[in-house]
C-alpha cells in the first residue's frame, strides 16, 4: 500500500507546482533578459503596458545574458546595451533579426558631495575609479572614451581603476556606498539614483556610439507576445515614453 | 515489508543526492580536455587569480585559527550568561547571503561605514585592496570553523582538562597540549569546511573588495568575468580550482580520519 500512497503524494505535489507555473492560455508569459541599465524603463513598461501578462524580467550585464543564451538559456526577448551581442546571437540563429530601439550617453558619475568637477580631476593620483569589465558594454564604451582622451590623461585614469565590475548596477553601487570616487556610467543610471550620484557630462567628441539592440529569441514559445513587447519599444510604441522618462534617446 | 520499503526509499534518496551533487562537478571535467586544462594553467591571468585565491584564503584561515581557536575553547568550556546568544550571533554569517555580507562589510568598514573613519585613520585600506578580500573571506568562513571547534572542544572530557590544570599546567598550555590534540579531528573538519567556503567566496568579495586582476580578482571572480567571453577558459579555471580545493580538503580529511582511527603521529 505504501508505494501507492507515495506515488499519490508525488502526483499531488506535481499538480500543485503546475497550478503555480503552468497556467492556461488566457494569460501570456514572457521572459525578458535585458541589460542592467534598462531596468527602470523596462520595469515601468512591463507593469503598465502588460498588466495582464506574466512578464519575468532579469537584468544583468549584456555579455552575461548573451553568454547564458549561447549556453542554452532560453528567454523570449533579449535586449542588450550594444548591437554586437544581438547581432552575434542572430548570426548563430538564436535570435530573430534584432532592431535598434534606443540610444544612450555616457557620463562621468561621482557621489553627490564629491569635489570632482571634470575628467581631468579623475586623472589625479589617488582617485579611485570603477569601470565595467571589458566584455560588458559599459566597460567597452569606457575604454573607447579613455582612448579618445589625451594619452597621458587616459593612462592616468586607467592607473586609477580599482575595480572592473560585471554590470552598471554594480558600478553605481560602488559609488553610492562611497567606495569609489568616480565611475563611467550611462546618463540613465545617474537619473535612477535619484540624487545620490551626480553626473558630469562628457563632450560629444568623447561619446562612443551607444545603441541598444533588442530581438525575439528564435522558437520563443509565445512569439506573438514577444514581438508585441519588442514593437512597443520601437518608435511610436506604447513603451517609448518609459524609455524617455528614464532618459534614453530615440534610435534614429 | 515496511522496513524493506524504507530501506529502498532511503537508498534511492542517497543515490539521487549523490548524482545531483556530483554530476555538475563531473560535467566540468567532461567539458574540458586535459590539454585545455594545461593550457589554462599556462594562462597568466588564470595563474594570477588562483595564486590570489590561495594566498588570501591562507591568510584568512590563519586569522580564523588564531582567533577562533581560543574563542571556541572559551565557548565550549565556560558556561556564562548569554552564551547561547553569543553562539547564535557567531553563526549569523552562515545564513546571510554573500551579497548581503558584502553590503554589511561596506556599511561597517567602507568609507561611509560606521568604522570607516577609524579604518582610514589607521592608514589601512580595505575596499578595492587584497586586505579587503581577506576580510570578506574571514567574515564568511570563520563560523564554519568556530561551530565545529566549539563542538569538538565540548566533546573533550572535562576530567582531562581538570587533570592537566591540577598537574600545574597553565590554561594556555592545557588548551595547546591537551584540548587541541584531543579535539584535532573536529578542528580539522571545521578547518576544511571553512577553507572550502573561503576558496569559493564570490559575492561578498565582489561587493566589498571589487574585482581587479592581481589585486582582488580571486579565482571565482575570474571565472565569472571569463564566463561571458571564454566559456572554455572559465571551465578550465573552474576545473583547476575544484581539483586543487578537492586535493586540499581530501588531505585534511585523511589526516583527520587517520587520527580518529588512532594513527596519530
Amino acid at each position: 500500500m505504501r508505494p501507492t500512497r507515495a506515488a499519490a503524494t508525488v502526483a499531488i505535489v506535481l499538480s500543485a507546482t503546475c497550478a503555480g507555473g503552468c497556467s492556461g492560455s488566457d494569460q501570456g508569459q514572457l521572459r525578458v533578459s535585458a541589460a542592467a541599465s534598462l531596468r527602470p524603463a523596462f520595469d515601468d513598461y512591463a507593469a503598465n503596458a502588460f498588466p495582464d501578462d506574466q512578464i519575468q524580467q532579469s537584468f544583468a550585464g549584456s555579455d552575461q545574458l548573451a553568454a547564458q543564451i549561447v549556453q542554452g538559456a532560453r528567454p523570449d526577448v533579449f535586449a542588450s546595451a550594444n548591437t554586437q551581442y544581438p547581432e552575434e546571437l542572430y548570426a548563430r540563429g538564436l535570435l530573430e533579426k534584432p532592431v535598434v530601439f534606443a540610444r544612450n550617453r555616457l557620463v562621468l558619475a561621482v557621489p553627490a558631495d564629491s569635489g570632482i568637477r571634470s575628467v581631468a580631476d579623475v586623472a589625479e593620483p589617488g582617485v579611485s575609479v570603477v569601470i565595467g569589465n571589458p566584455s560588458v558594454p559599459i566597460g567597452a564604451y569606457t575604454h573607447k572614451i579613455l582612448a579618445r582622451l589625451p594619452a597621458s590623461e587616459g593612462s592616468a585614469i586607467l592607473a586609477n581603476v580599482r575595480s572592473q565590475e560585471p554590470d552598471v548596477s554594480s558600478i553605481v553601487g560602488k559609488l553610492t556606498q562611497g567606495a569609489a570616487d568616480a565611475a563611467f556610467v550611462y546618463v540613465t543610471d545617474v537619473r535612477a539614483t535619484a540624487g545620490s550620484v551626480r553626473a558630469i557630462p562628457l563632450p560629444d567628441s568623447l561619446q562612443p556610439e551607444v545603441a541598444y539592440g533588442i530581438g525575439v529569441l528564435s522558437h520563443a514559445p509565445d512569439p506573438e507576445l514577444a514581438r508585441r513587447y519588442v514593437q512597443g519599444l520601437e518608435p511610436g510604441g506604447s513603451g517609448v515614453r518609459y524609455l524617455r522618462q528614464a532618459g534614453f534617446l530615440p534610435p534614429g | 515489508m515496511r522496513r524493506r520499503a524504507f530501506a529502498i526509499a532511503s537508498f534511492l534518496a542517497l543515490a539521487l543526492l549523490l548524482v545531483f551533487l556530483v554530476l555538475p562537478i563531473v560535467a566540468i571535467f567532461t567539458h574540458t580536455s586535459p590539454g585545455e586544462l594545461i593550457d589554462a594553467l599556462g594562462d597568466h591571468s588564470a595563474r594570477q587569480a588562483l595564486r590570489l585565491s590561495f594566498e588570501t584564503a591562507a591568510i584568512a584561515m590563519g586569522v580564523i585559527v588564531v582567533v577562533g581557536t581560543p574563542a571556541s575553547y572559551l565557548l565550549a568550556t565556560r558556561d556564562f550568561g548569554g552564551r547561547a546568544a553569543v553562539l547564535t550571533l557567531i553563526e549569523l554569517p552562515l545564513i546571510v547571503p554573500p551579497a548581503v555580507a558584502g553590503l554589511a562589510l561596506l556599511a561597517t568598514f567602507g568609507p561611509n561605514g560606521i568604522l570607516g573613519s577609524f579604518v582610514s585613520d589607521t592608514g589601512i585600506e580595505l575596499v578595492f585592496q587584497t586586505a579587503g578580500v581577506v576580510v570578506a573571506l574571514t567574515f564568511v568562513a570563520s563560523p564554519y570553523y568556530v561551530r565545529q571547534a566549539v563542538a569538538a572542544f565540548s566533546a573533550v572530557p572535562t576530567s582531562m582538562l581538570e587533570a592537566s590544570e591540577q598537574l600545574g599546567a597553565r590554561p594556555g598550555r592545557t588548551l595547546l597540549s591537551v584540548a587541541v590534540p584531543t579535539a584535532r579531528p573536529g578542528l580539522l573538519a571545521g578547518f576544511s569546511l571553512a577553507l572550502g567556503r573561503a576558496l569559493g567566496e564570490f559575492g561578498a568579495t565582489l561587493m566589498f573588495a571589487g574585482s581587479f586582476p592581481g589585486t582582488t580578482q580571486t579565482a571565482p571572480l575570474a571565472i565569472f568575468a571569463e564566463f561571458n567571453t571564454d566559456f572554455t577558459g572559465a571551465l578550465a579555471l573552474a576545473a583547476i580550482l575544484i581539483a586543487l580545493a578537492g586535493a586540499l580538503l581530501l588531505s585534511v580529511k585523511l589526516v583527520a580520519g587517520r587520527e580518529a582511527l588512532g594513527f596519530s603521529p
